[in-house]
């Protein structure tokens, strides 16, 4: 009797070589279409965010250092997988992030200071998701929102909210998690979930090679993409440093979430090029080989070789720079004006409605502090 | 009026027409009062849902959904996979879009695999949002011994969800209370935790379906009496009054309140019962140690310290697993321990 295969492969779907040159792999080939109908405009955007992003990355990196942020998160090297599946998403889409997404958030509107007010220690949330791009709120309780993006995905369905066969109307979800976060019990039960009801939704996990320390490998023998068939979904691994098969993959799957064909799950192969945080020492698990054979796979060098092929032109590379430069400083300024909130915030929303024991404690402190006024002047 | 009566469909068709039609007075075991507020519920919004395993066709293994999926379909009474910390993570994003889920969860013991869902999300969203995003989330939790099940199907875990800021945790006694509370529970903004004594969920009681009385965080005086003050939740408040009848043949009188809210707790009527009686025995099928009943004591030590006769002295379960239901009437505190305890209060 023949031993059951032990050996799991998918193939990782590309657009454009790490050259920078775009010569799809075959099964992107179907895919290429979706790209081929952006515009140039478009396609400089995602440079653009590409870059200010990289640029705003750097400047929480060094706030960190100076001692203005608590804590810093890199998203540095995960720039493509980021804005091409964020250019996916359509305006009236809903978009769950873990805590590495701020190229994501950046994309859908949100002010990258109110990430940083997190990191600073001001806000444990800090912004409304209606106001912002539909983008919700960061979650550090590894892979907990990507029940809550399935969830809001089954509401979706239930308020006829999607599925109509309007594209510009109908909503998908679009949940970010990481490499590590697929081991967790919550990602497993969405993936159920999302299944059963066949949700609108388009499960994104950026596999950038490490949870803090610990390599892929021992998350999953198989490529994480083949977890998709095992719970009823496409699953489709791409290469995350490409932004174009990024953005084409991510847009087929939520069209077809839209239109009411369930749910996918995407796979992007990147890598984390900074810390896993600003506390973080990467030199005790890696080589310094394995983040150089990365670094010749960057997403920015090899979409700018592509755009320069293209016909871009000089000005249009330094203009993106010096937009880049000014986004960052004034990201940079506008955090140091930060101010920790009123004592008050202590108690204020943790209930909606009245609760007479965090009133008496928020009574309690007021009259305390307030009982060391004029002392020790 | 029979026993198995639940407001017809026809009398109420909406919210106006809830609100005045005239029901009275019917006589119901909890899980059907649950069940008639369930419905309540349903009837009067169309985002409140009901979530679970096994509460569709068979109506959950309490029957205490019994009907509701045939009236009101699988869109709003939803069998959902067999899985805890999805049920409670997809209820918080049906929240997010303006549902209110209502979750069972199958047995006490099995709200674990939820705990995390519960506590690091549930109880916080209002709080990240800054107000914006409210947490209508009720989580329906069968708990409590003395029905001689197995392990993991007797336990009393509200504790940590007691211990735990953000969330709300309510638990009637009675069939009239749980046909308000659980209505009440939908209706707040904030995430509740609504326990249900399994053993109260059988025996008959009067359900006025017109008249809430008591508010869903109050605490109340269930029966009078000036020698010693007995505080429980659940299905303690049915042993504390066995307890006071008892006591009252051999001459004591024992006053009883119930707490019905464990989050917030409302001391009021407790520590104002204290202030007459001077004696107070808290109750409880938990664990004693860290419990809701350590609260009760250190808080009523706390503010009525000077009408205090004697230590405020606890009931509990053993600080034990709880053992096999062939000793559980040993394990579990009964009338004659809470009157035990009594006697050794009145000896100081
Ligand atoms: C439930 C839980 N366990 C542990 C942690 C601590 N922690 C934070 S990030 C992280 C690694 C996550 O790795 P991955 O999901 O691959 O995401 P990445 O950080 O690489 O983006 C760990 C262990 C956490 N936040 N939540
Ligand atoms: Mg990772």
């Amino acid at each position: 009797m023949a031993a059951p295969s032990r050996d799991f492969t998918a193939p990782t779907l590309q657009l454009l070589t790490p050259d920078g040159e775009l010569r799809p792999t075959p099964e992107a080939e179907a895919y290429l279409p979706l790209v081929e109908a952006l515009s140039d405009e478009t396609l400089e955007q995602f440079y653009r965010d590409m870059l200010i992003s990289r640029r705003v990355d750097v400047t929480g990196a060094n706030l960190q250092r100076q001692g203005q942020l608590a804590l810093w998160v890199p998203s540095h090297g995960q720039e493509a997988a980021q804005v091409g599946s964020g250019r996916a998403s359509r305006p009236q889409d809903h978009i769950f992030p873990s805590y590495r997404e701020h190229v994501v958030g950046m994309i859908r509107g949100l002010d990258p200071v109110k990430i940083m007010n997190l990191l600073r220690g001001v806000t444990l949330g800090g912004w409304d998701p209606a106001e912002n791009g539909n983008f919700h709120l960061y979650t550090l309780v590894l892979a907990s929102q990507t029940l809550h993006a399935t969830g809001y995905a089954m509401g979706l369905q239930f308020d006829g909210d999607t599925a109509t066969g309007d594209p510009d109307t109908d909503a998908a979800v679009l949940v970010y998690f990481g490499d590590g976060s697929t081991s967790q019990g919550d990602a497993s039960e969405a993936l159920v979930f999302a299944s059963s009801y066949r949700t609108p939704q388009v499960f994104f996990v950026q596999n950038n090679q490490w949870a803090i320390s610990v390599p892929v490998s021992r998350q999953s023998r198989s490529p994480i993409s083949l977890r998709g068939g095992g719970f009823g979904m496409p699953g489709i691994r791409i290469d995350g440093n490409d932004v174009l098969v990024s953005y084409a993959v991510t847009r087929q799957a939520l069209e077809e979430a839209r239109a009411g064909d369930g749910p996918s799950f995407i796979e992007a192969v990147t890598y984390r090029m900074g810390a896993h945080t600003t506390a973080d020492d990467p030199t005790k698990y890696r080589t310094d080989d394995e983040v150089e054979y990365w670094r010749q796979r960057d997403p920015i060098t090899r979409y700018r070789a592509w755009l320069e092929a293209r016909g871009a032109s000089a000005a249009f590379f330094e203009e993106a720079e010096a937009e880049a430069t000014d986004v960052a400083a004034d990201v940079r300024a506008r955090l140091l004006d930060a101010t920790a909130p009123p004592r008050s915030a202590i108690f204020e929303h943790v209930y909606s409605e009245p609760h007479p024991l965090v009133e008496a404690q928020a009574a309690w402190l007021e009259a305390y502090e307030n009982s060391f006024e004029g002392e020790g002047q | 009026m029979s026993v198995e009566t639940v407001p017809s469909a026809t009398a109420t068709t909406g919210t106006d027409a809830t609100a005045d039609a005239v029901r009275g007075v019917q006589t119901l075991s909890m899980a059907k009062a649950i069940n008639a507020g369930l419905r309540e519920a349903l009837l009067a919004d169309p985002k409140v849902l009901l979530m679970g395993e096994d509460i569709g066709p068979l109506g959950g293994v309490f029957r205490v959904t019994e009907g509701l999926h045939a009236e009101f379909g699988d869109k709003r009474v939803l069998d959902t996979p067999l899985a805890e910390s999805g049920i409670v993570g997809t209820a918080i994003g049906l929240a997010m879009r303006g549902y209110r889920p209502v979750v069972e969860i199958q047995f006490d013991g099995f709200i674990f695999p939820a705990f995390d869902q519960i506590t690091t999300q549930l109880a916080r969203v209002h709080l990240r949002s800054e107000g914006t995003v409210p947490m209508p989330v009720v989580i329906r939790v069968p708990y409590g011994g003395h029905i001689g099940s197995i392990e993991h199907h007797q336990e009393s875990p509200e504790a940590y969800f007691a211990h735990t800021p953000g969330l709300r945790v309510v638990s009637p006694s009675s069939p009239h209370d749980a046909y308000w509370m659980i209505q009440e529970a939908i209706a707040s903004n904030d995430p509740v935790l609504f326990f249900e004594p399994k053993s109260r969920y059988w025996p008959k009681g009067p359900v006025d379906q017109d008249h809430p009385g008591t508010p869903l965080h109050a605490s109340r005086v269930v029966r009078r009496g000036t020698d010693a003050t007995l505080v429980g939740h659940g299905a303690m408040v049915a042993t504390l009054l066995q307890a006071a009848d008892i006591a009252a043949g051999e001459g004591r009188s024992l006053e009883v309140v119930d707490l019905r809210s464990l989050s917030p707790i409302d001391y009021g009527p407790i520590v104002d019962s204290v202030q007459r009686t001077g004696r107070l025995i808290v109750a409880q099928e938990a664990y004693g140690s860290v419990s809701v009943g350590s609260e009760v004591a250190a808080t009523v030590a706390e503010r009525a310290f000077y009408s205090l006769e004697a230590p405020v002295l606890r009931v509990s379960a053993f600080d034990t697993p709880f053992p096999p239901a062939a000793l559980e009437t040993e394990y579990l505190p009964s009338a004659d321990r809470v009157l035990e305890a009594v006697d050794r209060a009145l000896a100081y």
